[in-house]
């Protein structure tokens, strides 16, 4: 990690602080966009999935070959 | 390592099993993305049920073993073109319906960050918001990305690398501001919710 930028230092390279700045707030965005797929993947799976599922498996062990 | 030829035939119900298991541990990663994907929590649902079946009644061609994750994401996002281009004229519409959104969103109460990053998303061109969606949000390396996508790894950097860029930029611009709103509070309440998160997590 690049955690040892001096913050007194005033004449910081161009586009130094700039650059920092954007990747804070790349990582920012970064953040939310995971929060918002986690908030998903974190919700109960509606019954109808598995109902499905177990209606298929139930067709293709219990059919005896067809 | 024998040099064997043909497979023996294997029970089928006890690589179905753990097949199974295994699909059913990704239903909310499908979920997820299909939500993504659509927009739209009902259409998302019946995407992802169908990439299920797709991929349950193509577990013959699946190695156990090799990245179940990537292939049924591979398989929904198939899915969802393939409806996509058969129904050229509900996208158009879907388009129209996401415009008339973008200018509507007017509920104070709604949590301004996670709207605001919908939207800016919405504004993304598909193949950059994908992209960007499985590197950035669905935690899948560039090469898995690239495999899902059916592209090469390059195409994935430079499309996640735009929709980074392009994403920030409509934040800050706040290009499809609310009446009254002044332009960069958009991100600003982006870089103060990340802020809250991340400190929730420890």
């Amino acid at each position: 990690m690049t955690e040892n930028s001096n913050p007194s230092r005033k004449a910081a390279p161009p586009g130094g602080p700039a650059l920092e700045e954007a990747r804070l707030r790349q990582q920012a965005i970064g953040v939310k966009l995971r929060h918002m797929f986690d908030e998903v993947v974190n919700e109960p799976v509606p019954d109808e999935f598995l109902d499905i599922l177990r209606r298929a498996d139930e067709r293709s062990s219990g059919g005896s070959g067809a | 390592m024998s040099g064997a030829s043909t497979p023996p035939p294997k029970p089928p119900s006890a690589d179905d099993d753990a097949f199974k298991r295994e699909l059913v541990a990704l239903i909310p990663h499908l979920r997820a993305f299909a939500r993504t994907l659509t927009g739209d929590p009902t259409a998302a649902d019946d995407l992802a049920q169908d990439a299920m079946m797709k991929a349950w009644d193509a577990r013959a061609s699946y190695q156990m073993g090799t990245n179940m994750k990537a292939w049924t994401f591979m398989i929904l996002r198939n899915q969802f073109y393939s409806e996509k281009r058969r129904s050229w004229r509900q996208s158009q519409l879907d388009q129209e319906a996401a415009e008339r959104t973008l200018v509507a969103v007017d509920d104070p109460e709604s949590p301004v960050a996670l709207d605001e990053l919908r939207l800016a998303l919405a504004t993304l061109p598909e193949e950059q918001r994908e992209a960007l969606i499985l590197v950035g949000a669905g935690g899948f390396a560039y090469e898995e990305a690239a495999e899902i996508c059916q592209c090469a790894v390059g195409t994935v950097k430079s499309r996640v690398s735009r929709a980074r860029k392009a994403l920030q930029a409509t934040l800050e611009r706040g290009g499809y501001a609310r009446d009254g709103r002044a332009a960069g509070d958009a991100m600003r309440s982006i870089l103060a919710d990340a802020d809250r998160l991340s400190s929730v997590r420890g």
